[in-house]
Order: C-alpha cells, then structure tokens, then sequence
C-alpha cells in the first residue's frame, strides 16, 4: 500500500517535501498520476505520494500589475470560468475547453499540466509563447523559472525533489493566439498545438508534440520578426517523431501550416 | 474516511489511493457504476462529487473525505425514473446499456446547470461519454426532450446538487461554439 499523505496547508506540504522520500509524487487532479496508478505503470518506484489538492494556497487566479496569477490547482474549469482570464488571457480559456472533456476539465490543474511535462501538454506552447514565469517553492523558499528553462529533456522539469509549482505569473502583453489539432474534437491528444504572441520585443511562437519537450521556435521568430520565411525557418526549430498518433511528416508540415494562419491571425 | 453518498452518510477504511469507482462499487455496493477504461477517456464512471462531473477511476478516495458524492442509483432512488431517464428509455437512447449509467449522470448535471439544451451544447456535455452502440443520436434527442424540447434550458439544480456547465465563450448566448483563438 502506498503511503499518502492529504496536505491541508503548503506548510504541512513543506514539511514532506523536507524529508525528501525517495519516490515522491506529487498528485493534484490526479488525471495523469492515477492513470499510471491504474496500469500499474511504476508502482515500484512511488515511494511515497503528497496530495495536495486541499492546499488552498495553490488556488486562485489573481491581476497583479499587468500580470496574471495562476494558482498551480487551477482547474481547466476555473480556467474556463475565471472573469480574470477571459478578459485579459482568453486563449488560456479556449485551449482548457479542448483539453479532455467535461469530467477531465473539473480535476486536471494547469500545475499538473506544467509539471507532467509532456511535449503534448496543451497550455504549455500557449505559456511559452506567453513567456511565462513558473513560481516554485518548498521548505527552502521561493524562485521563479521562466517557462523556456523549465522544460529540460523529455519530462524532465527545472522542479527540484523538494519543490512544488505554486503558481504560473504571466506578463500580460499583446494578443495570444494558438490551434491545437487533435485525432478528435474532444478527449484528443495533440497532434500538433502551435501558439504565437506579439509582445513588445516581438513574435514569440510556442510548439508542442514537435520535440521532446515543448518549446519556443526561436528561428520562426527571427524570421517572423524580420518578414522572413517563418514557415521555412521553423524547420530548423522542431524535430517531430513518428507516433501513434501522427508522422514527422505530417507534424511538420501541419505545423508549418498552422504557423502561417497563426501569424496570419496575430 | 466519511463521505456521503447519494444523501447517506457513509464510511469507509480503504487505501487512501483506492479509486472513488471501486469503493462506490465494492465497498458501498453501488455497482451502477462502470468501468469501460480506467484512464479518464470514456465517461462509464462518471459520477457527480460536490456537483461536478469526475470520471471517478481518476479519483483517489482520500480526496472524497467530506464530500457529496451522486450517482446513477441517486438519480431515481426511489425507483420511479426522471423525465430524462425516460427519454432514454422511450427514445432508443440506451442500446446495450454500458455507457448509460455515466450518460445520465452527465446529462442529469447539464441539465441541472440550466444550459440551453442546442445540439451543440448537449454533444459537448456529453463529449467524455463513449456510446458504442447508438450513434449518440438518440441520446442527444433524449436529453433535449427531457430539457423541454431542442434548444430549451433543463430542469434547475437537480436536487440540491450545483451543477456548473461552462458557457464557453463567455458571450451569454449559450452557444457553446467552439473558437480557437485564430
């Protein structure tokens, strides 16, 4: 029987990160941990698990000074409710409503989404692009990650072993925009999700399920920002897979069409 | 670990990791339930806790302590079924009857939120329900019937359950169309 520990205050959770177990995990919604759980995927290696879904600290979406805060338990739900988010970030609203469906939406966070890493995580290309801050803490204080040195290798995280995300802070700026393609309208994984922001330094352009991790496309916007071939220079950015669910091929050449109504749009 | 169950007050000692579906199923006897998955993608295990819809596989009951918690055998508990379940029923909307339970839990929640029943916004509710046998047709004809017809808003707050739908655009025209931000 894995040992589970219900934490009722960050403090309480603190406490357990300090010990450091071996095996951790961290469970919130729980619609990626008890996946696993469920397959028995892992068991082995879970030494001890940290509920945090009652921490109260973790939730909340705040307007601080030009920037968005976003408690690492938000809801794809809160997300599609928050007033906050419709006004002044209402992409991260619309992705949400693609994420799963209903059931999914009122128990998977934006937390969970960040640190479960997958290159297919749907907020993920739209925070890049955002240029998103992700605020971690633990029994040895606080620091914050800017979203493109948070992902380091395939669902690896800058997330220390006592560390939790506590929130995402995103600087508010221009216009969010992002089309995410999945095998279905609804509980599809991604094939290929872009996002692009036009911010005051420029075009930022964000990609998932095109890498190992999800990433800015750092040529795509020099040549964006220069008018440049941001088709032909996003080549250089992403190095997609054949999968189960699509081919390099058809990623790359998807992607390269979904950046131009992207930029289109912007 | 106390919770309550379709209005009762129940406890159990279980593995803190135990999913919510297998107490409901084999610890509390409630076997309405399914399970077609286990990985949160086909809705059989949906229940309703604290009046959201949760595909209850993903749920580790140390999560439900204190918690109300509806299921398909809360919905008619008294045997004489809702204006919905006999649409389903008179409608076709149940087949072999595996997706039925989570369905009508699904649908019972939408209605309660007072959405206007469009197509739309009814195949949208219904989105993490897999149905096999029906085409979804009938079942979507069913929820509008007992909505009040294709277009009208349900019955409110089913049974002191919160039910919240999510009008997706935020434009109050309860259209949930789907826009992706291009």
């Amino acid at each position: 029987m894995i040992p589970v520990t219900s934490a009722r205050s960050l403090q309480e959770a603190f406490d357990v990160l300090a010990r450091r177990t071996p095996g951790l995990r961290v469970l919130a919604g729980g619609t990626d941990l008890m996946v696993a759980v469920n397959a028995r995927i892992g068991l082995e290696r879970i030494g001890h698990v940290l509920d945090i879904w009652r921490v109260p600290e973790l939730r909340g979406v705040t307007w601080h000074d030009g920037t968005l805060r976003i408690g690492a338990l938000t809801t794809y739900t809160d997300l599609m409710r928050s007033e906050l988010i419709r006004e002044r970030l209402p992409a991260l609203g619309m992705v949400s409503r693609e994420v799963g469906a209903w059931a999914i939406q009122n128990r998977g966070t934006i937390g969970g989404n960040v640190c479960n890493a997958s290159p297919a995580g749907d907020t993920l290309p739209l925070l890049l692009a955002a240029e998103a801050r992700f605020v971690l803490g633990g029994p040895r204080g606080e620091r914050a990650v800017a979203a493109d040195q948070f992902f380091l290798a395939y669902r690896k995280t800058a997330l220390g072993a006592d560390e939790l995300l506590l929130r995402i802070e995103v600087p508010v700026s221009g216009r969010l925009v992002y089309r995410k393609v999945g095998t279905r309208k609804a509980q599809s994984v991604s094939r290929v999700i872009l996002a692009a922001c036009r911010g005051p330094a420029g075009v930022r352009i964000g990609a998932g399920c095109v890498a190992p991790i999800p990433l800015r496309c750092r040529h795509a916007e020099a040549a964006a920002g220069s008018g440049g071939d941001a088709r032909a220079a996003l080549e250089r950015d992403i190095t997609p897979i054949d999968d189960v669910r699509a081919t390099a091929l058809y990623r790359s050449r998807v992607a390269g069409n979904v950046l131009v109504r992207l930029l289109e749009a912007l | 670990m106390k919770f309550t169950v379709n209005g009762e007050e129940r406890a159990v000692e279980v593995a803190p990791l135990k999913r919510l579906l297998d107490v409901l199923r084999e610890d509390l006897g409630l076997t309405g339930t399914k399970e077609g998955c286990g990985e949160g993608e086909c809705g059989a295990c949906s229940v309703l806790v604290d009046g959201e819809l949760v595909d209850s596989c993903l749920v580790p009951i140390c999560q439900v302590e204190g918690a109300q918690v509806l299921t398909v055998e809360g919905i008619a508990p008294s045997g004489q079924l809702t204006p919905l379940q006999r649409a389903f029923v008179e409608r076709g909307g149940a087949q072999c009857g595996i997706c039925t339970p989570g369905m009508v839990v699904a649908a019972h929640c939408f209605l309660a939120s007072g959405q206007p029943s469009t197509n739309e916004a009814v195949r949208e509710a219904i989105a993490g329900n897999l149905c096999r046998c029906t085409g979804y047709t009938k079942i979507v004809e069913a929820i509008q019937e007992a909505a009040g017809g294709a277009g009208s808003a349900g019955e409110k707050a089913g049974r002191g359950f919160g039910c919240v739908y999510v009008d997706g655009d935020g434009d109050g025209d309860g259209n949930v169309a789907r826009s992706r931000g291009t």
